[in-house]
């Protein structure tokens, strides 16, 4: 099947304006504006079943319909700030095929009634900053944004913002304290951004894959959206593979996809044709998940991939193979939480900062199974007590590895660290 | 001063938020003031609170949240290294620890003709082209991805020529 996100694969000048236009480009922002009312953009987002692809999975017309008509102006931001480790995707769609995700920015702006959007990237995407800013010149010259479009009364203008290296600015309250000049650390919710936003403003928040779909399911309807994938799953995926694989890199499928046919069909394999041991389903945030027959056949979609005491999350999918123990896994893990934790709530700030001391006395062989036991102990403890999902986050491949692996946290333990 | 040097970028950079939020125009500032010296001086710190109309801690409490900038001088050059999970998985710890050798110092450190600091970042968003680092230069920040030792030293190298 021709890719529907990734459509640079296949149309190679997708990134011009004017190729994008031959190819059906801005079609579907000109069928919203001109014929169809904000409401009914809503409706059909909603219809479609497209979920949230940061990672959350919250169904997307469902959050744009939580943005009051009340109070105004609306905003609408789109998160750019991937940072989880072992996610790589928005990156490739902003760089290869940006103007259908600027497409699906400007469609989600026109359903909720804003005239304003801006695209928070992370610092380090400097480059794809500069790049979509001359796109979004080359759609103001050629009539998509700016001033009445389309003859209508609509006007809408986009913006692009530049973080500056904090991955806490990928929580969606963190990212807008951010846009307003402050430190990234997140909000107490309720009341959630779609209400108080954007300098308090009623915001919808959306990930780049998220929108990227949007132009789709306008186009093509939210009956053929929902044809691809699975029932609770609709339409496909960007699965960022990573890790011991012979061919990483990132992967459109429909979701129900299995974890083998991504790692042996398309991935090419487990390096050094060694076996898969573990899989972290969704970046350094995930459960660890023992990788048998059972799991390796599970459908990658939101409801099997929990079935196995992990999430699905944004679909970044690092493969482990046998030559790793996971006490090196969780001590990368730990290192990298421990340094992006925003020191706002003390759970994750202390939390982290006492899973970090404990891991490295496992590594340094100190006392290694009573550390263990308190390790699981403070990681258990920081669970539901967080203010936001990074510190949540930060303890699941710490309970996980420790519960589903315990051979390899055992002072006995062998094997190197990592292959 | 920035207004004197960059007029037209602060200008651009302010029209993107609402004029009574100026605030919201401190990072893109404290982005455009590093890239000449590779860090925020004092003199900056005080013209960027100026013109976002906080104070010189509030700017000052920015620098020092986002790992992006910068108070103090460093190597021209900052190349950053992911080192975390993905990237380690296809050997990005022993690539840091090789290209530093070849350097003669250790993570953190500035080569002695002060062109490059050599650090340990946290995930860059380019886990399937690893190892892969990020350089923080006079023109912001470009990613080197599928890297090894030798092509590291060469990219080092063209840029020592480029700065004598």
């Amino acid at each position: 099947m021709a890719h529907l996100l990734l459509r640079h694969r296949d149309i190679p000048d997708i990134g011009k304006i004017d190729i994008y236009r031959k190819n059906g480009g801005f079609e579907a922002l000109k069928k919203a504006v001109t014929q169809m009312k904000p409401q009914d953009v809503i409706e059909a987002v909603k219809a479609s079943g497209l979920r949230g692809r940061g990672g959350a999975g919250f169904p997307t017309g469902v959050k744009w319909g939580f943005v009051p008509n009340t109070i105004w102006p609306h905003y609408v931001v789109a998160n750019a700030d991937e940072s989880e480790p072992g996610t790589f995707k928005d990156r490739e769609i902003m760089e290869s095929n940006p103007f259908q995700f600027l497409e699906g920015v400007a469609i989600a702006a026109y359903a909720v009634g804003a005239n304003t959007a801006y695209i928070y990237l992370r610092g380090e995407f400097w480059s794809v900053a500069a790049s979509l800013d001359e796109k979004i010149a080359d759609m103001e010259q050629a009539g998509f944004l700016g001033e009445r479009l389309f003859g209508t009364d609509y006007s809408l203008r986009i913006y692009t913002h530049l973080g500056a290296g904090a991955y806490i600015c990928g929580e969606e309250t963190a990212l807008l304290e951010s846009i307003e000049g402050k430190r990234g650390q997140p909000r107490i919710r309720p009341p959630f951004p779609a209400v108080y936003g954007l300098y308090g403003k009623p915001t919808v928040v959306n990930n780049v894959e998220t929108l990227t779909n949007v132009p789709l399911i306008i186009v093509n309807g939210a009956d053929w959206y929902k044809s691809l994938g699975t029932a609770d799953s609709a339409g496909v995926k960007i699965f960022s593979l990573s890790g011991h694989v012979n061919k990483p890199g990132n992967y459109e499928l429909p979701f129900g996809t299995t974890y083998r046919e991504l790692i042996y069909t398309y991935g090419g394999g487990v390096t050094d044709g060694r076996k898969v041991k573990a899989i972290l389903s969704a970046g350094a945030s995930s459960a660890v998940i023992v990788a048998d027959d059972k799991a390796l056949d599970t459908p990658m979609d939101y409801a099997s991939v929990r079935t196995l005491g992990a999430d699905l999350g944004s679909a970044s999918v690092i493969v482990i193979n046998d030559s790793v123990r996971m006490d090196w896994v969780i001590n990368k893990t730990i290192h990298f939480f421990k340094h992006e934790s925003c020191g706002k709530c003390t759970p994750c700030r202390d939390g982290t900062y006492w899973m970090l001391h404990l891991i490295e006395r496992i590594e340094r062989g100190e006392d290694v199974e009573a550390n263990t036991k308190l390790l699981h102990t403070v990681a258990k403890q920081m669970q539901n007590k967080c203010l936001c999902p990074l510190g949540e986050f930060s303890t699941m491949a710490v309970t996980t590895a420790i519960e589903r692996f315990p051979a390899d946290f055992k002072a006995s333990a062998e094997g190197g660290k990592h292959g | 001063m920035l207004a004197e040097k960059y007029p037209d970028e602060i200008k651009k950079i302010l029209a993107k938020y609402p004029p009574e939020r100026k605030q919201s125009a401190v990072m893109s500032l404290l982005h455009l003031a590093q890239l000449e010296k590779g860090f925020v001086d004092r003199h900056a710190m005080q013209e960027i609170a100026g013109i976002c109309g906080i104070t010189e801690t509030d700017v000052a409490e920015i620098i020092g949240f986002y790992t992006l900038y910068h108070d103090k001088p460093e190597g021209k050059l900052r190349l950053q290294v992911c080192t975390d999970i993905a990237c380690a998985l296809r050997g990005a710890d022993e690539f840091l620890e090789q290209l530093c050798e070849r350097l003669g110092i250790r993570p953190g450190e500035t080569t002695p003709d002060g062109l490059v600091t050599v650090e340990a970042v946290m995930c860059l968003a380019a886990c399937n082209k690893a190892p892969v680092f990020q350089v923080q230069g006079p023109d912001g920040i470009s990613y080197h991805e599928n890297m090894t030792v030798d092509k590291a030293v060469e990219f080092i190298e063209t840029a020592r020529k480029g700065v004598k």
